[in-house]
């Protein structure tokens, strides 16, 4: 029987202690990445203003790529590919990134990822120890999905890294905000590790709560992309109509990559995660279903999620709308996110569901 | 702007990210036009000139725009958000009285904005209904629109594929015909529907993305049919059983049922099912101490004229009986009590299930013997009643509380008050089985200090003054549970809805639309000049290194003449930044 399946004090221990670790360590990374903002910040490039407001912008609007980088242009032996921009997109190149090209702020940006690789490793640890202490998934609480949430970020964040893509920039607001999603977990979130409800007994736990945390976690990365998108649209807006931008303007958002290049990794991020949040959703009302006896009941849970996915279609759609496109788009966006957080913050504390048993 | 500056521009919008790009297309030919089956945004924002029929179409076309689709959809989240905040007499009636019995000045304006029942509202129910007709107006021409493409032929190569995202040119010795006989080949190879048109190869690829996009709108609208189906046609009833007890599907046997409009009672599936035992266990220690861990029910059931099955119910594993679900819904404790007149003859005995009042399941009840009790001075006819107050884990004696502290029968007292007189269940009204009436009925006292009450363990009896008779608490304390049994017609079709829903995203958010073409012409000095270009309906990395996949390996069966001469005109293409003009 489950009572059977006593918690493991030790294991549930260790768990605390492995949490509390990894944020020690994701405040060492936090220091890395302010540290290498600031060496980087040295570095007088310059080029979103150059390829802006320079007349040779004209130029720079065609991109050469060499196919298989057939290297001299003495023998041409392969056909090269010639692209293109569309038009109303400001033909900018990415930023340099934090490092700002620096040496230091370099060694100071890759300091900060080793050390978010060991804070994820120890933080996943912890997670693990901890569904290892209840023998069962460790989706039961909000402490319990907390902790899994900022470590599926950073983990989609280090994945991201690993495939090459250019995600650096996003090093620091995601530890800083991962810090203080462990935080609030810890001190107002904190559930003694425990079993379950028989309500939570199913299957569906591990396919519905698993994909949500998966959903909001990647929903995250992309929201963060879509707010710089819109500081760095401003910013680019202004040097193209020839404005004058603020020196902290200046030398943070000339470090990150394009207006284009953010939005467009905001919505493959947006669009790619959709089918997923569909699908969680789906996977709830089936549990409902066998749980309520009804798949769809209007409780305040379902109606959040409802709302959520609504301000996702309405972004996908905003993007093939005239007129809608760009930053309202980024604002539709940005709202999603805020219900995807309201549900999560909002619904289990202030509203009265038939979730709560989930536990604070 | 210059004539050839607006035609660039105008080109690369085809390669905008939005459908309406391919409007300024138009310019690019056939090109740039279909590649996707968006509605056209009509900038205009000015009404019709034309009469009545004018304004029916252009309401229509208002309707079934994007831009009114995303309207409505925005609308649509804004109104689901009040029924989440203010609490609904769909989800959960108590609550809603509650509220409104604390809201004086709101409750009348919450009820004529119809804010207590949100999702069944008039305001709510237009928004959808709206989009919906919205949706269907829209997949209508769309689907049109697309079998159109999917019979015709990729659009022929525009005159400057120069002007394309993505293009690559080279000069071979091999001869038009083979090169293009050669990229047919190559293309279809590719998976793309090709032909040759004039001197160049026109071919199309990703065609699912729209077929996945128009799959997923067509779901939604089944799945509104699934669930308006099942609103129809669902029937939900309530039943509490006893351990021991029985069940039969029928509409008499339910202690409450619910249908939609459309349900007919035949429509109930024919089973019965006895409830043979009731398990629950909850944590003994630590800070959930009593959090339940266990419920479950173990039944024995079948439907008429078949062979009894054993099944066991719990809270996540409803019983499912030919689409009928049984689902474990609440449990509380039924004390077996005796009821005995002033002569001991046994008037009552049975098992009586009692409410639980909190999560430790101390739970309140009536016992009402109606019939075969007579009163013992007079010899007439009259009616016992008790009210039953329940703890399965007693505190203690002296620790001034009568709550339960454990929900399991660790040390099970009940507290009984005995009533003679009428019980008033006679005359016809309905009255709740576990409150008694007392208006029509005298207290007895039990006590020498005029106690009203008795705390019983079990096996213990209290007996009534003026020999009235006893009362005995039984040593057997039953379970009981209560089931709602629903029936939803409709499920199966949302379902098969949701999962085409899921696959008609992933199909439209993942397959890229895109045109190739591949023009061989000989040129003035005899050599041929092979020109490839490549066209997308959004902005993408992944043509231009298709396009070069593609070059390569054309290339390969014509290579590049000898004599390169300077690499094509890379200024041919360049545009001034766009958004340097802005
Ligand atoms: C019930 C409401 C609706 C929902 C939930 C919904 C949802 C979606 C979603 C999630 C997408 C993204 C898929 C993609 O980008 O390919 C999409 C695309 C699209 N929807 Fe809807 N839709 C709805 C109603 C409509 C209506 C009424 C129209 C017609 C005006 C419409 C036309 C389109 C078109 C043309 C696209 C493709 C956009 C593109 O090419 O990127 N939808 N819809």
């Amino acid at each position: 029987m489950i009572i059977a399946a006593a918690t493991n004090e030790s294991l549930a221990q260790m768990s605390n202690t492995l949490i509390y670790s990894s944020m020690a360590v994701y405040t060492l990374a936090f220091l890395a990445h302010i540290a290498e903002w600031v060496f980087g910040s040295r570095s007088k490039v310059g080029r979103t203003a150059a390829a802006l407001t320079a007349p040779a912008a004209a130029a720079a609007s065609v991109t050469v790529q060499v196919k298989g980088q057939a290297g001299s242009t003495a023998v041409l032996d392969r056909p090269k590919v010639v692209t293109r921009a569309a038009a109303g997109r400001r033909e900018v190149p990415d930023g340099p990134g934090a490092a700002g090209g620096t040496v230091k702020g370099d060694l100071y940006g890759r300091i900060a990822v080793s050390l978010t690789v060991l804070a994820f490793l120890v933080e996943a640890a912890g997670v693990v120890t901890r569904a290892l202490s209840v023998q069962r998934a460790p989706w039961g609480n909000m402490y319990e999905f907390s902790t899994t949430f900022s470590t599926v970020a950073v983990g989609a964040y280090l994945g991201f890294l690993l495939a090459k893509k250019n995600v650096r920039w996003i090093g620091l607001p995601l530890v800083t905000t991962v810090l203080l999603d462990l935080g609030v977990a810890t001190t107002w979130l904190y559930t003694e590790s425990d079993q379950l409800v028989p309500a939570l007994h199913s299957y569906w736990l591990w396919i519905h709560v698993s994909t949500a945390i998966f959903c909001g976690a990647v929903f995250y990365l992309g929201a963060v992309a879509t707010l710089l998108y819109l500081f760095r649209d401003s910013y680019e807006d202004k040097l193209a109509t020839g404005g004058e931008p603020g020196a902290f303007a200046r030398s943070v958002l000339e470090r990150l990559p394009a207006a284009a290049s953010l939005d467009k990794f905001a919505y493959r991020i947006n669009a790619a995660i959709f089918p997923l949040w569909t699908f969680t959703i789906i996977a709830g009302a089936i549990w409902a279903g066998d749980a309520w006896g009804r798949y769809w009941g209007w409780d305040a849970k379902e109606v959040w999620s409802f709302i959520t996915w609504v301000a996702y279609a309405a972004y996908l759609h905003a993007r093939a709308t005239a007129g809608w496109k760009g930053r309202k788009a980024a604002y539709i966006a940005l709202i999603a996110f805020g219900c995807f957080l309201f549900n999560y913050y909002g619904v289990n504390i202030f509203v009265n569901s038939k979730h709560s048993y989930a536990g604070v | 702007m210059s004539k050839a500056d607006s035609m660039n521009k105008a080109a690369s919008e085809a390669a905008s990210e939005s459908p309406t790009g391919a409007e300024g297309a138009h310019e690019l030919g056939e090109a740039g036009a279909q590649l996707s089956t968006a509605p056209r945004e009509e900038n205009a924002i000015g009404g019709p000139t034309l009469g009545v029929v004018g304004w029916i179409r252009w309401f229509w076309r208002q309707l079934t725009s994007m831009r009114v689709a995303l309207i409505l959809l925005f609308l649509l989240s804004l109104g689901a958000i009040p029924g989440s905040l203010i609490p609904q007499n769909s989800v959960d009636e108590l609550k809603a009285q509650a509220f409104k019995d604390a809201h004086e000045t709101l409750t009348p304006i919450y009820e004529k904005l119809q804010l207590f029942d949100v999702y069944g509202s008039v305001w709510f129910s237009a928004i959808y209904i709206l989009l919906f007709v919205s949706l269907i107006g829209c997949i209508v021409p769309r689907s049109w629109q697309f079998v159109g493409q999917l019979r015709g032929r990729p659009p022929g190569a525009p005159g400057r594929l120069t002007r394309l995202p993505a293009y690559t040119t080279w000069r071979s010795e091999t001869e038009p015909e083979q090169i293009r006989e050669a990229a047919l080949a190559l293309l279809k190879k590719r998976g793309f529907r090709a032909h040759v048109a004039g001197d160049a190869v026109a071919a199309e690829k990703g065609y699912l993305r729209e077929a996945g996009n128009l799959l997923f709108h067509i779901a939604l609208i089944v799945m509104l049919v699934a669930f308006a189906t099942g609103q129809l046609f669902k029937s939900e009833g309530g039943k509490l059983i006893v351990e021991g007890d029985a069940f039969s599907n029928t509409l008499t046997q339910y202690d409450d049922f619910k249908s939609g409009s459309l349900f007919s009672t035949d429509e109930l599936v024919p089973f019965s099912f006895d409830l043979d035992k009731f398990t629950g266990t909850y944590e003994r220690s630590g800070p959930q101490r009593g959090t339940p861990r266990t419920f479950e029910a173990a039944v024995t059931y079948g439907r008429p004229g078949e062979a009894q099955k054993k099944a066991v119910i719990r809270v996540n594993e409803p019983l499912n009986v030919d689409g009928s679900k049984v689902y474990l819904i609440a449990h509380g404790y039924a004390p077996v009590v005796t009821v005995k007149d002033g002569k001991g003859k046994v008037v009552f005995k049975g098992a009586v299930p009692l409410l639980p009042i909190d999560n430790n399941i101390t739970s309140t009840g009536a016992i009402k013997v109606m019939d075969g009790y007579r009163d013992p001075k007079t010899g007439k006819k009259t009616q016992l009643g008790f009210k039953a107050f329940f703890v399965p884990t007693f505190a203690g004696a002296g620790q001034g509380n009568m709550f339960s502290q454990f929900p399991a029968l660790d040390f099970p007292v009940m507290a009984v008050t005995g009533y003679t007189g009428d019980l008033r269940v006679d005359g016809g009204l309905p009255q709740n089985v576990y409150q008694l009436d007392t208006s029509k009925m005298k207290q007895f006292t039990v006590g020498e200090n005029g106690q009203v009450a008795q705390r019983l363990i079990p096996g213990e009896t209290m007996t009534l003054p003026g020999g009235a008779g006893s009362i005995t608490f039984e040593k057997e304390i039953k379970e009981w549970a209560s089931f709602q049994v629903s029936q939803q017609p409709g499920n199966g079709l949302a379902l098969a809805g949701a999962i085409a829903a899921i696959a008609g995203l992933a199909g439209s958010l993942f397959i890229q639309r895109r045109r190739i073409w591949v023009r061989a012409v000989r040129g003035a000095d005899g050599v041929t000049v092979v020109e490839m270009a490549g066209l997308g309906r959004s902005e993408s990395t992944r043509l231009p290194e298709e396009l070069g996949e593609l070059a390569l390996t054309l290339h390969a069966e014509a290579p590049t003449a000898p004599d390169t001469p300077e690499e094509p005109e890379a200024d041919e293409a360049a545009v001034p930044a766009e958004g340097h003009e802005k």
